[in-house]
């Protein structure tokens, strides 16, 4: 690219994550990237106040108890009660504060209350695995759950996903924005997960598994994991010149 | 201070086939992005996203992020997000239907000044089942005078800029359409962010 050009184009520009850290678009193993993936070369798009900014916004969609996911029916959920807790901040190690965190999971057997479920597994009808929070001014977030249940898919035969929680996350800009999963410690079908494994990076595998957290347990209540999310930050050094 | 190593971008991982029970409720999509009183030009864009078959994607969410009618973003970092049209925002959130389509209604935004003039457009994020990350790309509206000067356009060779253009309906005033081509011969432009 015109190197004059990119200069009077960009803008404060965003950090760009480390190889590996990522998944790449195209991994044959999970089978539905195969017609999706881009093939073409993507554009490598100098950042403009398009990018570096984003909405903010989610106070006014999320209700007192929306981050409670075990008291949104008359009687309570089945399934091992957990507290989900951690801290948003970016790759500065700066916290993303008011930013809207949404979640989406199966029950503990397993089953999305999605009607494109059709894992022959009990509904809950005290369970919809749905819950939002907004973080506090140090980034920080809580939920109440209950452990979702692993389940079959038809990725390959005896195909199972690891037990996870589906986060979304916004940031301070529209290209910090995180679509992940959150996965429980020691869990043994890792290895057989081609979502999991599309991260090349083994330490960045990690991050995306939760710790079981002492403190965040309570006594005869609930145990605790911690799952802190980093997400893309400005670059430390002005992108211009 | 945490060290440096921790402080690694989290990875991305599919929103897989289910979120609708969360991300595209009816309460939680934003199918229209301009209240009725939004000053500038309102459009309706049909937008529908194919797979590599041509086959319709009927899991899909999109996320569009936009200026107002005068190339003002809400947002801290733009030196004029005080001149902000009242109440603008400039999210929406679709999931696409059976046939891989979703619309939304919105202003056409204006020319955001960023050293060079941008002509106008919306950054679309294109999240589904099968993408491990999320797919950028930009909405232009075809037969602007703008789309000449755009810089960003500039980047891209010649014989695909066509793809980010949103086509008009010829028959129906402010209506709009826009492919998103995941692959195929023509694969619309996806830019690394
Ligand atoms: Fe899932």
């Amino acid at each position: 690219m015109d190197s004059e050009l990119s200069t009077r184009i960009s803008a404060k520009g965003y950090a760009r994550p480390p190889k590996g850290s990522q998944p790449p678009s195209l991994y044959e193993p999970y089978h539905a990237t195969i017609k999706r993936a881009p093939l073409k070369p993507l554009i490598l798009l100098p950042h403009t106040l398009s990018e570096i900014t984003g909405p903010i916004f989610g106070h006014e969609k999320v209700g007192e108890k929306d981050n409670d996911l075990t008291c949104q029916h008359v009687g309570e959920p089945i399934g091992e009660r957990i507290i989900v807790s951690g801290r948003v901040v970016d790759s500065n190690g700066r916290p993303a504060s008011n930013a809207l965190i949404e979640i989406w999971q199966a029950n503990a057997a397993g089953r999305y209350r999605h009607i494109g479920d059709q894992h022959p597994a009990p509904l809950d009808p005290n369970f919809s695995g749905a819950g939002r929070t907004m973080t506090d001014e140090h980034g920080a977030y809580r939920f109440i759950t209950i452990k979702p249940g692993a389940y079959p898919w038809f990725n390959h035969y005896n195909a199972w996903r690891p037990a996870h929680i589906h986060f979304s996350v916004f940031g301070t800009a529209f290209i910090s924005r995180l679509v992940t999963q959150m996965y429980f410690p020691g869990d043994p079908l890792f290895d057989y997960d081609p979502i999991f494994q599309s991260v090349p990076d083994e330490r960045a595998r990690q991050r995306m598994i939760s710790k079981f957290d002492l403190e965040t347990t309570q006594p005869q209540w609930a145990k605790g994991f911690k799952f802190d999310i980093v997400l893309r930050g400005p670059e430390a050094t002005p992108f211009e010149s | 201070m945490k060290a440096d190593s921790d402080l690694v971008p989290t990875p991305s991982q599919t929103v897989g086939p289910y979120f609708r029970i969360e991300l595209t409720t009816d309460e939680h999509c934003i199918k229209c992005v301009a209240d009725p009183q939004a000053k500038g030009e309102r459009v309706w864009i049909t937008f529908r996203v194919l797979d590599g078959d041509g086959a319709p994607v009927n899991d899909a969410m999109l996320e569009t992020w936009q200026a107002d009618s005068n190339g003002n973003y809400n947002h801290p970092d733009d030196p004029k997000s005080k001149e902000i049209e009242p109440r603008w925002i400039g999210f929406g959130r679709l999931g696409t239907d059976e046939d891989g389509r979703c619309v939304l209604e919105t202003i056409k935004p204006g020319r955001v000044p960023n050293g060079v003039l941008q002509a106008p457009h919306l950054t679309l994020a294109v999240f589904a089942r099968g993408l491990l990350k999320q797919l950028y790309t930009r909405v232009y509206f075809a037969g602007d005078a703008a789309n000449d000067e755009d810089p960003i356009l500039r980047l891209i060779p010649q014989d695909r800029r066509d793809t980010l253009m949103a086509q008009p309906d010829p028959v129906h005033p402010g209506h709009w359409t826009f492919d998103v081509r995941l692959q195929g011969d023509r694969e619309t432009v996806f830019f690394d962010v």
